[in-house]
């Protein structure tokens, strides 16, 4: 299967009065044809920004991407002009977002902003393009199509919406669909829903998906291929079975164990002590290091690089370098 | 778009509704709007001014103008109304024939300074850099100069190169709108710098869609109250310092009556004191339709603001 999606050596920074924030650093990652590629991380580790650099959505002056290259089908979206950019996004590449609440206009109809990417790219008159906009309101399971195209965002719910956003995205049936936390605002029954649909959305058009999330649920249900990130870095990726069951990372490990199971109880949920370290006082050494229980004087000191742990992983973390260098 | 929005509305209607009716912020805005007796009370006077001023003069036989020296400052009375002035003319006639230009005058500089001035905003808020700097920077040029100050510079120059009166009304028109988009511009552009870093806004970037329709589908639709609100203050603005350029003689000349040359033409003890039907009606119906457009505009503004629940 071909990577339809090759990020190598990206790296973001944000320039902040305080100094250089490494948002994203160093990352990469393949998400292969017809596959769900999941990003997991807590707050402020780098997921979202991944994201967006690949969207193009990270904009000056703050924020730049200072290097890499994020090939899309073997184009370098990097090096491509605004006009260029445009024709695959929403296009090829298409997105939802955390808040459907936000993400549509909300003095337009759902219907007219159903029909404009049909417009922009599959060229349809208004008419053919109000059709079809009826019809993905129907194909993502909303009855009364015809009455909800001409509704106004406002009118309806949360879960209502995400679908129409979905709805938007694989309208012009893209070859990747990038999904930011898409399920995070809404509740539990409708998070199902959303995430069944998704799925089978990609059976049908063998589109591939690169969902971000922070629910290790979400990633168990979803995913082939889990990348970790970590204050803006991989630490670990795998295969997801063999990633849930075999963690290398003591990251990875905790983020697993802080999952409350179901039907055992107990008395305390685990959680990872400490907290994402500031970004703007990064220095060189694991970051994990002052949450991690098995911190080595090594991990103080000098940064661990992603290195195959067999098993199809891949983890960056001294206690698993074979020959710990002195 | 509105003959879009009008054929939806109607398709709306046709299916069967389960809860209520599908209320468009707009119809909301208008019941809401029809609820507010002082809005629709300034809302009245307006169109009554509107509707005696553009039909008014039909029924009148005295709109030709002509002098007549029989008739020479004549009191109220049954066959004149507001009685004649100094060149016997029916006051009357005139006010209404004054108030067809007025607010023309005031209209058309309105439409011309919305325009140009959600135009530049629109461009400045969205684009930033370079074309916000000319533009802001020119829009802050017109404001620092006092406008009326300035209006007096440009109607003294009309006069200095002789413009023939009949073009005068046009150039005034211009006039009011050059000193009326600055203000316009920067209220669209603070919004469109707020409204550019909305979510959909992104949104519509991943979509992939053109700069023209992301600022014409997408933003000027969520301007358009602003716009209004801010259009029939102009209104009455522009009709305002219509009537103070003609005034001082620098706006429209006579014998083309304006609210504000009748005034002037009045303006002296004898008059003042003797024949107060010259300037009162003219001076109430500028007071009573520039008040009344405010009033209308603030009803607006109460209904057309989001940010107020009610």
């Amino acid at each position: 299967m071909s990577n339809v999606l090759e990020i190598e050596h990206l790296s973001t920074h944000f320039h902040t009065e305080e100094g250089v924030v490494r948002a994203v650093d160093d990352v990469g990652l393949q998400v292969r044809q017809g596959e769900i590629v999941c990003i997991v991380g807590e707050s402020g580790s780098g997921k979202s920004i991944t994201a967006m650099s690949v969207m193009g959505l990270v904009e000056g002056p703050a924020g730049r991407v200072a290097g890499g290259r994020i090939a899309f089908d073997g184009i370098d979206l990097l090096k491509l002009g605004r006009n260029e950019l445009r024709t695959i996004r929403g296009n090829e590449i298409a997105m939802i977002f955390q808040e459907p609440m936000t993400s549509l206009n909300p003095v337009l109809k759902i219907g007219e902003q159903l029909m404009e990417p049909l417009i922009e790219h599959r060229k349809m008159s208004k008419k053919a393009a109000r059709k079809r906009a009826i019809e993905l309101i129907g194909e993502v399971g909303i009855s009364r199509a015809e009455q909800i195209a001409d509704s106004y965002p406002h009118e309806l719910s949360g879960g209502m919406l995400q679908r129409i956003m979905i709805a938007i995205a694989i309208s012009c049936e893209p070859k990747l669909l990038i999904a930011d936390e898409p399920t995070t605002a809404l509740d539990v029954t409708i998070q199902a829903q959303i995430l069944d649909m998704l799925r089978r959305f990609k059976e049908e058009s063998g589109m591939s998906i690169l969902l971000i999330t922070h629910d290790l649920g979400v990633v168990a249900e979803m995913a082939d291929y889990v990348v970790v990130m970590y204050a803006g870095k991989v630490v670990e990726e795998g295969e997801v079975v063999a990633l849930f069951e075999n963690p290398q990372h003591p990251y990875t490990k905790g983020l697993l164990k802080s999952k409350p199971i179901i039907n055992q109880r107990q008395d305390e949920l685990y959680s990872i002590p400490g907290q994402v370290p500031n970004p703007l006082e990064l220095t060189p050494s694991c970051y994990f290091h002052d949450r991690c229980a098995y911190c080595m004087d090594i991990c103080r000191t000098q940064q661990p690089v992603l290195k195959d742990a067999g098993n199809g992983q891949k983890v960056a973390c001294w206690l698993n370098e074979e020959v710990t260098p002195v | 778009m509105s003959t879009i929005h009008a054929e939806e509305a109607g398709a709306a209607k046709a299916v069967p509704v389960r809860t209520a009716p599908h209320a468009s912020m707009w119809r909301q805005s208008l019941r809401r709007l029809l609820k507010n007796k002082l809005a629709m009370l300034g809302f009245a006077v307006v169109a009554f001014m509107f509707a005696a001023c553009f039909i008014g003069p039909l029924f009148s036989p005295y709109t030709d103008n002509k002098i007549n020296m029989a008739v020479m400052n004549n009191a109220p009375s049954l066959k004149h109304w507001l009685g004649t002035d100094a060149l016997g003319r029916d006051v009357l006639a005139r006010v209404l024939l004054a108030g067809r230009i007025s607010l023309t005058v005031g209209l058309a500089s309105m439409v011309l300074s919305v325009f140009v001035g959600t135009l530049l905003g629109v461009i400045a808020g969205y684009y930033r850099g370079v074309v916000d700097q000319l533009v802001m920077r020119l829009a802050d040029l017109l404001l620092t100069i006092p406008s009326l100050p300035l209006l007096f510079i440009f109607g003294a120059l009309l006069s200095e190169w002789k413009v023939p009166t009949d073009y005068r009304m046009y150039i005034v028109m211009l006039m009011l709108s050059i000193v009326g988009w600055p203000g316009l511009a920067r209220m669209v552009r603070g919004q469109m710098l707020s409204l550019r870093e909305r979510e959909y806004m992104q949104a519509t970037v991943v979509l992939g869609l053109r700069d023209r329709r992301k600022l014409f589908n997408h933003l000027l639709p969520n301007l358009v109250p602003l716009i209004i609100v801010i259009a029939t203050f102009n209104i009455g603005g522009a009709i305002l310092s219509e009537s103070v350029l003609s005034y001082f003689g620098l706006g429209v000349m006579a014998p083309t009556p304006t609210w504000g040359n009748m005034i002037d033409a009045a303006n002296n003890m004898i008059d003042f004191q003797d024949h107060p039907w010259l300037w009162i009606p003219p001076g109430f119906s500028i007071f009573a339709t520039v008040i009344a457009i405010n009033i209308f505009g603030d009803g607006l503004r109460d209904v057309l603001d989001p940010k107020q629940k009610r």
